[in-house]
């Protein structure tokens, strides 16, 4: 699988991509659509929200477990993808692209620097091994 | 092996299943199969009847069918079901043992069944009688001192006594007491009825034996810490056995033992759980004590505690003076109740009758054999599939599919598979620390000729993993379905009938 | 013991088996200085002929509101059991199969739940049923909670007209959350009070809970109450523990319930000393990833054929643990299959002349109470088959003497409603017959007379 080399990852498994200066995407990494199997259901944060690092922004359920997902930085909620919200298999097919959750105004990028780059994450993958 | 009757087959077979459709489907409007009591009065006014403006015409989809389509549906339903009157169904953490057939007549005993709860307690001193009866026996069985039999399932039992520990500290003016600490190879309920008492959860980390750490559990301990939620024995089917030392250990930093007893069928007659240490124990009737679990309840879930908790039990307590019982609402500490009147009554017929027929000495045979069954599943399987724990079991065994993986076979393959066998699978992937566990509870009902069928299945899933694993990834074949889409269920929940409704089909 | 089938020339060949000398050994982790040394405290077992004997005994102390006329509601409901419904509820594929774990082997239980949703859905008016709640007083709870979850708001405003029982129930299961519980009072009507209604409104509660018919058997001006509530941002919960009272009355959901939720006991299932009954809920479409306990879905198998599975299972206790919406697990999934048995062979019409037939029975008893110069109606609202009648005396009192008449009499209301001295609730069902009406009558009349 491809981790786009312009991501950042975090230990709970979600990826973050700058946008621009001040906003960015935010979704789950492939191994963990692979860990939850088929993603059936996803709960999305409301627009306007503002969430600290490491708060819950949503929540993505299989058929066998249901998972929070982290805020890898500070920001307020500026988008949310809604057709995942109908067709949450999308996170299977493709969770670094069309299956992006939310986009996000950044307090401070700083926030970022405990992020991993594609290969300090595959390097803690292979350690998950 | 042994050689009987037995021996030389399995009872999974291919038969006869009769296909039914929806009970709306076979629905004609005029037709009816129901009979009312006469109408014997006169006709009334319309004035004295409530106004047509409160009124439904029609239940609309409510199905119009006769007794002969009812009798056909629902027998053809059950048809459809695996259950402990089939065969061998050793669900772990289940208790599936097998349930007389008198308790179904005691229960349906007119005294009983058509007895109002709100009738004064002069006219129900039967019913009073043998739950004080039974809440002795039970009290006896657990070493407690006092007892509920309100809570209507185990973890209503759980969330009584979670409230009752609240309760408690809060009597001391101890507020701070917010945390209950559950190791991870407890039962979802557990830290879900903590949630609902309004404590936080802490999961302790098992050790390496599957046992408590001590160190772990004492870095955890401090003067926040309400209660520990224990299984014993736990969900490996193994006995913590350092029960005693864990109780000495939460008692001295203020908390206290709340102990789940679904495994209590390991227990009853060797050893008290009060004993154990334990301050509040609930109590699975629908494991323990036979009572069927009729697809999913009702169950019964009571509640035994030390005397230091007996004020918050839940009101009403049934009360003997002499020889006459009452119900007593008075009691100011109480957490209040649980039910709308006294819990699963008819539930607590049934126990009540099984602990008379099997007198102390068939309780305690009952938990030495369902122990000698465990063991001997887990010696006889242990050559074919890796043992999570590989020591002395109480009264379940949890084996897991690392042998299998290699040709590509996982538990959920070995456990559909065993249906085509003719037997229901064991519990799969619980407890959750032991990768792709089967849980093997088999109890005492079952005999060892059955056992031994069951473990020639096993023996015989394991050779067909290595030598047609296609064979296990189809399974079951025989069912009247075969593996169903869970994930299309999930993701287009469909959860009733209509009359324009599409059936499902597979995307392509 | 005859519930158990190894023999002891089996035991010994096992214990070898396995490597031990002894079952002691098997218990070898468990302290030996706590091992029961004597057998426990319990009588000694007894033969079935015995067992039966005895448990005979106790039920015949009991009073059978077969015998005696039964004037008693309040919460549990007497009605005729078809045979048909107890021989089919009885199958004991159904009875002693455990909770559907494992689709391609419990069909018949997961079939029969999915068409009880179904009928729950078709009674109530609302689109989603889960398969069942413990009892109609822990269905409320869970909904008080549902709502309090969903709304995040944290004051619940609740009818005094709502069950005792179940008000209780509520208490204990909200006092640990951040709940505080609002009392509407009643009207003359004996209805919840549409003014306090609309002007808790202005508190923004997270649901106004109400019973009907209520517990005074009065059945509420629901659209009225809805018209208030409904777009504000709080929830209507509609409470119903006489469910047959669905056959006829319009239906919760069509009188713009959010969630409805209750007991169910009165279809098929014996009054039973209080239980096992069955609580049910169903809500609106939205809160779908909200209802707590078991769903069963409609689905397919490989072989694209029609089949059922429990579902939306993350919602949970086994999956989400703490974070689940309610701790349930075991629930009253017999006595839902029981129900979906009765409601099926009522069907469409019987369910609605069964009410008519309650409602009818009642009436009557009333207008003929209504005769009496000993004793008024306590409210003036139109009810179900139930209702409440004001006394010259004691109920305490008046019932005793029923009961040397061999009359079981209804439900004393005075100790939990103060308000209302002297006052008893009334029940007739389709089993109360004209006689039982003109004696009780006859009865009340002469005690008139006397005093």
């Amino acid at each position: 699988m491809n981790y786009p080399a312009d991501f950042r990852y975090s230990k709970d498994h979600e990826w973050f991509k700058m946008i621009d200066d001040s906003t960015g995407a935010i979704g789950i990494t492939h191994y963990a659509q692979d860990q939850l199997g088929d993603v059936v259901f996803v709960e999305l944060p409301e627009i306007g929200k503002k969430l600290e690092k490491n708060d819950v922004f949503g929540v993505v359920e299989s058929v066998k477990a249901a998972v929070d997902c982290y805020m890898p930085l500070s920001g307020e909620i500026i988008a949310i993808n809604e057709l995942i919200e109908k067709q949450a298999d999308i996170l299977n097919s493709d969770p670094h692209g069309e299956g992006w959750m939310i986009k996000v105004r950044i307090d401070n990028p700083d926030e970022g620097s405990d992020l991993m780059d594609k290969a300090a994450y595959l390097a803690f993958l292979e350690e998950l091994e | 092996m042994r050689t009987n009757k037995n021996a030389g087959f399995f009872p999974g077979a291919q038969g006869l299943i009769l296909e039914e459709p929806l009970i709306f489907e076979l629905s004609v409007p005029g037709r009816t199969g129901y009979s009312i009591p006469e109408d014997d009065l006169p006709d009334l006014p319309e004035s004295v009847m409530p106004s047509g403006n409160l009124m439904r015409d029609d239940i609309p989809g409510m199905p119009e069918v006769s007794e002969v389509d009812i009798v056909r549906h629902y027998t053809r339903l059950s048809t459809w079901n695996y259950s402990i009157d089939h065969g061998f169904y050793p669900l772990g953490s289940c208790t599936m043992k097998y349930n007389p057939k008198v308790n179904d007549r005691t229960v349906s005993l007119p005294g009983f069944a058509n007895l109002h709860p709100l009738v004064p307690p002069k006219h129900a001193q039967g019913a009073l009688r043998l739950m004080h009866e039974l809440g002795e026996y039970l009290k006896e069985i657990s070493g407690l001192d006092a007892i509920t039999l309100q809570p209507s399932a185990g973890a209503q039992g759980e969330l009584t006594g979670m409230l009752m520990i609240k309760a408690y500290h809060e009597s001391r003016g101890d507020r701070d007491r917010s945390i209950v600490l559950i190791p991870d190879s407890a039962h979802g309920t557990n830290p879900a009825s903590c949630t609902v008492a309004g404590f936080t959860t802490k999961t302790l980390t098992s050790g390496n034996d599957g046992c408590i750490d001590l160190e772990e559990l004492q870095s955890q301990l401090n003067d926040h810490v309400a209660a520990i939620m224990l299984t014993n024995p736990n969900t490996l089917g193994i006995f913590e056995k350092n029960a005693c030392r864990i109780a000495r250990m939460v008692h001295d930093a203020g908390g206290l033992i709340y102990m789940d007893g679904a495994n209590l069928n390991a227990l009853m007659g060797i050893v008290k759980p009060g004993q154990l240490g334990a301050d509040i124990l609930h109590i699975n009737l629908h494991k323990t004590f036979s009572t069927p679990h009729g697809g999913g309840g009702p169950g019964s879930g009571p509640v035994a505690v030390n005397a230091a908790l007996e004020p918050f039990l839940p009101i009403p307590r049934v009360i003997r003076t002499d020889d006459t019982f009452a119900w007593d609402y008075d009691k100011p500490m109480s957490i209040g109740q649980m039910h709308n009147f006294y819990g699963n009554f008819g539930v607590l017929v049934r126990a009540y009758t099984y602990i008379r027929s099997m007198g102390a000495a068939g309780l305690r045979e009952a938990a030495e054999t369902a122990v000698i069954n465990a063991n001997y599943i887990r010696v006889k399987l242990r050559e074919h599939y890796q043992i999570a724990y590989d020591r002395i079991c109480m009264h379940e065994c949890i084996f897991n599919d690392l042998n299998q993986q290699k040709f590509g076979v996982s538990t959920l393959d070995i456990a559909k598979r065993l249906m085509d066998y003719g037997f229901h699978p064991p519990t799969i992937y619980f407890p959750l620390i032991v990768k792709g566990a089967l849980m093997i509870e088999p109890t005492e009902t079952e005999s060892i000729e059955t056992i031994d069928q069951f473990i020639r299945a096993m023996i015989e899933i394991d050779r067909e993993t290595k030598s047609q694993p296609d064979l296990l990834h189809q399974a079951p074949i025989r069912t009247k379905r075969k593996r169903l889409d869970e994930t299309l269920a999930a993701r287009n929940p469909i959860l009733r009938w209509t009359p324009d409704l599409n059936f499902p089909s597979q995307p392509d | 013991m005859r519930y158990i089938p190894l023999t002891q020339d089996q035991r010994r060949q096992i214990l070898k088996e396995i490597g031990v000398s002894s079952v002691e050994e098997l218990f070898e982790s468990i302290p030996s200085n706590l091992r029961l040394n004597q057998p426990l405290d319990l009588p000694p077992s007894l033969s079935e002929w015995a067992v039966q004997r005895l448990l005979t005994g106790l039920a015949e102390s009991n009073a059978d509101s077969d015998k005696s006329p039964c004037f008693l509601g309040a919460g549990a409901y007497r009605h005729y059991i078809p045979a048909v419904v107890s021989s089919l509820g009885n199958r004991q594929e159904f009875v002693t199969a455990y909770t559907p774990y494992q689709p391609e082997v419990s069909q018949g239980t997961l079939q029969a739940l999915f068409e009880y949703q179904t009928m729950m859905t078709q009674l109530t008016g609302l689109p989603v049923s889960n398969a069942s709640m413990y009892d109609g007083a822990m269905a409320t709870a869970e909904a008080a909670l549902l709502a309090f979850r969903t709304t995040k708001k944290s004051l619940l405003a609740v009818s005094r007209a709502l069950a005792p029982g179940y008000r209780k129930t509520l208490e204990t299961y909200t006092r640990h959350q951040e709940i505080t519980i609002r009392e509407l009072p009643v009207t003359p009507e004996g209805r919840t009070d549409p003014e306090a209604v609309q002007s808790v409104l202005k508190e923004n509660p997270a649901a106004i809970l109400i019973q009907s018919p209520n517990f005074f058997g009065v059945i509420e001006d629901l659209s009225l109450l809805s018209s208030h509530i409904n777009n504000t941002g709080s929830m209507l919960i509609t409470v119903v523990n006489e469910a047959v009272s669905l056959g006829i009355l319009k239906s919760p959901g069509d009188t713009g319930a959010d969630i409805v939720c209750g007991d169910a006991h009165s279809m098929g299932l014996p009054i039973s000393y209080g239980g096992p009954y069955l609580g049910f809920m169903t809500v609106k479409e939205k809160f779908l990833r909200q209802i707590p306990g078991r769903v069963v879905g409609m689905t397919v198998d490989k072989d694209r054929r029609t089949g059922f599975v429990n579902t939306l299972s993350t919602r949970e206790q086994h999956i989400r643990r703490e974070k689940a919406t309610s701790n349930i697990c075991t629930n009253q999934a017999l006595c839902a299959t029981v129900a979906g048995i009765f409601m099926a062979t009522l069907g469409r019409k019987g369910l609605r002349e069964l009410a008519f037939l309650n409602m009818k029975k009642s009436a009557y008893l009333k207008q003929r109470i209504g005769s009496l110069k000993n004793c008024r109606l306590t409210f003036t609202g139109p009810t179900f088959n139930e209702f409440a009648v004001t006394l010259n005396e004691p109920v305490e009192r008046i019932n005793r003497k029923l009961t040397e008449k061999g009359i079981i009499g209804g439900y004393d209301l005075s100790p939990d409603y103060p308000e209302y001295p002297d006052t008893v609730l009334l029940c007739a069902t389709e089993l109360t017959t004209r006689e039982h009406i003109d004696n009780l009558i006859s009865i009340l009349e002469d005690l008139g007379r006397v005093s």
